[in-house]
């Protein structure tokens, strides 16, 4: 069918509200790409037979990602009339075991790990929580992600069950050109990619500025990594960001879209080539849309593994010709972009917010989040934390509610040190600034970012002198080699870090250090090397006790730095399994079956394998 | 002057110069001199080398390279404040430490006040480097010439400047442009016989004969020319010398004969 | 502007999308694909050799049967993934951007596959293996040996 006009979309919303909220059993698999690396594919397989095996008459749906990522494989299962639970951690077994349950008449608490709530106030599990009662997803408010996980994202009709492409039709039916910028203006929407940009302001420029065809472009090459935000809209809900992307399209003039996708998520691309080929199919992509007499088509570029043409000027050099080189700004792209024209560039979150703005309006938009900071951000939440995955909240909570609140804390009892914001762009925060509020300014006052929302938790294990190494030798290996500062400093910078780690750091390479990364701060012609010292200055600033430990004491305090470190097996620990000596990639232990092993200190590198799978604890780190 | 006039302050100097004029022709016109590498008026602003790093003040605070900055009415422009100093002499110092074989970088880090570098090359198998990656050769050979000849290949520290598959280029025309521009001289290239060799680009082009002396001048690849820029038809037809002294000749003819 | 005119560029893309479908085809980036694909898009052959050489995607060499892309991105790093590179080097006898002898595995390193809840990560041929310790490695090259019919 095709949509013509905006009533047109009710009959898209009744199929989808069919299969979204069926009459029967429907089950939903969250298959995005992290739930099939735990084996999701099978637990779907599992659901699948075992209910034709037993005449179980079920709607099961591959779903995108539920956010809970520590959890998969999630599955969502709802029985009508009686309600909707989410278990977790399933298996091929325990699908097996709930399908049977399923078809005995019974909804099992085994498994459960929260009900969802849709209009059953009373709890259907006794002793099993409401979702929003856990504490991952108490302040959890979803927008961006307000499908993900929900629907089903090959089915566009579920998209439009659940208000989609309402927004569409109010901004090209009932809304000006500019209207539209002022809505986003009035939102207070601020660039999600991490430069926190008004976005209204940037499409005026657009609008305002000379020049024919314009063109929109969505930045999907998250290169953060820790952070898979990105990734997760555009594989669980597509229809979020084509839709604010059409909608962006008609508020500065443009008719053509690029939706660029970094290369390492193949399934993000697949999903997204699906949505737009669907879109097209339907009339909601191409000529007259829905009778606007507006225009609009969107190509997908598939990324080839650069962190810098998260650039924007490198992401349109890339598109352009091949080479994602960054250029000086001014001009920017909202002038000079995409083939010199005037272009408008966003993150693939704040297409996805544009469409629930103009669906909902700026008004309720600035309900949410702080002053100056309105609205929503996802972040990763991932690390040495007790509950990872994606996580939803409004602006201003702070980082202890996000950490502890949310994360549940340190893994394993061990005591959270630190917290990574920002990705290799940003800075490492120490626990005692853990009150701070989570919001742009904040942020970057503190000497991070807020980036794209890759947030790591550290503890006391992790060394941070080997962490500012570790974001060098990131951004060392990204940098384009353009301008002499990133070029040639990124790699001065991991080379002072690397003797500093291997024991032969001197106080004076620490002078060198702030140096050379303050001019690279300053000097560089892009964001790449703008911010690739960060993590190196805030480690300075918080944890220069941790270097001078280094510097001064040969010593690694968190007991990580191969050179500083000795492993020993404690001999009245050791029993002897064997499993350290087979797994040692070079072979240094030694030692008979149920004979305390020894490991040879001539060999041993010092990676800390052993320690970290002997299953009774056996090896010591001595400092 | 068809572009409305810009009105600027450098170091406390008042300066107008047409809309569109980058910063540091803007800085040029003020009299003060700034040292580049990667800027050529003729080309693109690439804004890599770093070197023309200067402080706009007023109205807001910025560090910029001033050869990629357009000017902007009323900014006011410090060249020697500390971090604009500083950014220009560790620029410098690095490069020093990419090439301390470079006679040019040392010359140009010297008038700024470095000596000497705390850090070594990069690679050190190419220790030897002459070349800073300033990219006015790949722009001269793309955007003047339209060759394409060579372009960057890798990227970090492991970016160079080359052929594709190191190889000969076939689409090089031998006009030795990159050779012209390089500012430090890192491009070899050797006439020799009736070739043309850019050792360099591990490239070689016929030259073409002239018909008159047999010395081997043109390369064979620009013959194109003779069509295309109908001036140019003379300059390729003939050997330089026999050319002047064709020209010569046809001044001699035109003179009337005998006295007045 | 330049003495010799230059085709219009081709459309925003399309040098990468080609790039891509050579990569898909022969596993890497041989000579001639290239110099055909400039060739054909209109655009000089340097400019591709330079998009050739600049992305981690592509590679001028070819590649093994079976490529391995150990992520060490942040939260992999963290929790441990540069063990992992090391147990891989330590069996295949390889380092990163090398192949085995016999050509079965090439081993790379890659920034971030985006399944950082699951760290440490590996991806093998498109398959992706989270929460791994490194014991648990050997059986995963087990599964793509013996899928050739090489036996454990």
């Amino acid at each position: 069918m095709r949509v013509h006009m905006r009533s047109d979309l009710d009959r898209l919303r009744a199929e989808g509200l069919s299969t979204l909220y069926p009459d029967g059993l429907r089950i939903g698999v969250g298959m995005a790409t992290c739930g099939l690396a735990t084996g999701a594919a099978a637990v779907y397989d599992a659901l699948r037979d075992e209910s034709a095996a037993r005449g179980l008459d079920l709607t099961l749906v591959a779903t995108g990602c539920i956010g809970y990522c520590q959890q998969e494989p999630l599955v969502d299962v709802r029985v009508p009339d009686r309600g909707r639970v989410l278990y977790a951690r399933m298996n091929p077994e325990r699908a097996r075991a709930l399908v049977a349950a399923l078809a005995g008449g019974e909804l099992p608490a085994e498994g459960a790990l929260a009900v969802i709530p849709e209009d059953h106030p009373s709890k259907v599990l006794p002793g099993v929580p409401f979702l929003n009662e856990l504490p991952f997803y108490a302040r959890q408010h979803k927008i961006i992600l307000r499908n993900s996980g929900l629907v089903d994202p090959t089915r566009v009709e579920e998209y439009v069950a659940r208000e989609g492409y309402q927004a569409l039709a109010h901004a090209l039916l009932d809304l000006s050109q500019q209207d539209v910028i002022d809505e986003v203006v009035s939102a207070g929407l601020r660039g999600r990619g991490g430069g926190g940009f008004p976005t209204g302001c940037k499409w005026q420029v657009c609008r305002d500025a000379a020049g024919e065809p314009k063109y929109v472009i969505c930045n999907g090459d998250e290169g953060d990594p820790g952070a898979y935000m990105d990734r997760t809209v555009l594989e669980s809900d597509p229809h979020s960001v084509i839709e604010g992307m059409i909608i962006g399209g008609y508020a500065v003039g443009a008719h053509e879209g690029t939706l660029y996708v970094r290369d390492e998520y193949p399934l993000a691309v697949e999903r997204v080539s699906q949505a737009v080929a669907q879109a097209e199919e339907l009339g909601l992509l191409g000529e007259d849309i829905l009778g606007s007499g507006f225009g609009f088509r969107i190509d997908v570029v598939r990324g080839a593994g650069a962190f810098v043409c998260g650039e924007e000027t490198a992401l349109i050099a890339s598109i352009e010709g091949g080479l994602g080189e960054p250029s000086p700004k001014p001009p920017y792209p909202a002038v000079s972009g995409l083939w010199g024209q005037p272009t408008v560039i966003n993150n693939v979150k704040t297409w996805a917010s544009v469409s629930a703005i103009l669906a909902r309006g700026a008004a309720w938009y600035t309900g949410i989040g702080v002053e100056g900071n309105r609205g929503t951000v996802v972040f990763s939440l991932v690390g040495k934390v007790a509950n990872t995955g994606l996580v939803e909240v409004p602006l201003g909570l702070t980082l202890r509610e996000m950490i502890e609140g949310i994360g549940g804390g340190g893994l394993d009892g061990k005591v959270v040190k630190a917290v990574q914001t920002g990705g290799p762009s940003g800075g490492c925060l120490p626990a005692r600034l853990f009150h701070l509020p989570i919001d742009y300014e904040t942020l970057t006052q503190a000497g991070s970012i807020m980036g794209s929302g890759g947030m790591v938790v550290m503890d006391e294990e992790t060394c941070m002198v080997d962490v500012a190494r570790y974001f060098l030798t990131f951004t060392m290996d990204e940098s384009c080699g353009k301008c002499t500062p990133c070029r040639e400093g990124t790699r001065a910078m991991y080379e002072i870090l690397t003797r500093i780690i291997d024991g032969g750091g001197t106080l004076e390479d620490l002078d060198n250090l702030e140096e050379i990364a303050t001019w690279v701060k300053a000097a560089s012609l892009c964001g790449l090397g703008q911010t690739a010292p960060n993590p190196v200055l805030s480690t300075l600033r918080y944890f220069r006790d941790e270097y001078e430990a280094h510097i001064v004491e040969k010593r690694c305090p968190a007991g990580v730095c191969r050179a500083l470190i000795r492993l020993a097996i404690q001999p009245e620990l050791c029993t002897g399994c064997g499993l350290c000596l087979r797994e040692c990639p070079v072979g240094a232990i030694t030692g008979e079956s149920k004979e305390p092993h020894v490991i040879d200190p001539d060999l041993c590198t010092r990676c800390r394998l052993c320690h970290d799978i002997c299953p009774v604890g056996a090896v010591e780190i001595v400092r | 002057m068809d572009a409305p006039a810009v009105n600027i302050t450098v170091n406390g100097q008042p300066v107008s110069v047409p809309e569109g004029t980058v910063l540091l022709e803007a800085v040029r016109a003020a009299g003060v001199e700034l040292p580049t590498l990667c800027y050529h008026e003729g080309l693109a602003p690439y804004g890599a080398c770093r070197l023309c790093m200067v402080a706009i003040t007023e109205p807001h605070q910025a560090l910029v390279a001033s050869c990629a900055y357009p000017v902007e009415e009323g900014i006011v422009v410090e060249t020697d404040a500390p971090e604009a100093v500083t950014a220009r002499r560790l620029a410098l110092e690095f490069l020093l430490g990419r090439c301390p074989q470079s006679n040019v970088i040392r010359d140009l880090a010297a008038r700024e006040g470095v000596t000497g570098s705390r850090f070594g090359a990069p690679l050190p198998e190419r220790a030897d480097e002459l070349c800073v990656l300033c990219g006015l050769c790949v722009r001269v050979c793309r955007e003047a010439i339209g060759a394409a000849a060579i372009s960057f290949v890798g990227r970090g520290v492991e970016r160079r400047v080359g052929t594709p598959f190191d190889v000969h280029a076939d689409a090089c025309i031998g006009c030795g442009a990159c050779a012209e521009i390089c500012p430090t001289g890192a491009i070899e290239i050797e006439d020799r016989g009736n070739q043309r060799i850019l050792r360099t680009w591990n490239t070689t082009v016929e030259l073409h004969a002239c018909p008159e002396c047999g010395c081997f001048f043109a390369p064979e690849p620009t013959a194109f020319l003779k069509e295309m820029l109908p001036e140019a038809a003379d300059v390729w037809g003939l050997c330089p010398e026999c050319l002047r002294k064709r020209t010569a000749r046809q001044w001699i003819e035109q003179m009337p004969v005998g006295p007045a | 502007m330049p003495l010799i005119p230059q085709p219009a560029p081709p459309a925003g893309g399309a040098l990468l999308a080609r790039l891509h479908a050579i990569n898909a085809e022969h596993g890497y980036l041989p000579e001639a694909e290239l110099r055909l694909a400039a060739d054909e898009l209109g655009v000089p052959t340097s400019q591709v050799y330079s998009a050739a050489s600049f992305y981690a995607a592509f590679t001028l060499e070819p590649r093994g049967r079976h490529t391995i892309q150990v992520c060490l991105g942040t939260a992999c790093y963290i929790r441990g993934g540069d063990k992992l590179l090391e147990k891989l080097q330590a069996t295949l006898g390889v380092g990163p951007g090398e192949t085995t002898e016999d050509r079965a595995f090439t081993l790379e390193t890659v920034y971030c596959l985006g399944s950082c809840s699951m760290s440490p990560v590996i991806r093998v041929d498109g398959d992706t293996y989270g929460r791994l310790r490194a014991d648990r490695l050997p059986r995963i090259l087990k599964k793509y040996r013996a899928a050739e019919g090489q036996g454990p």
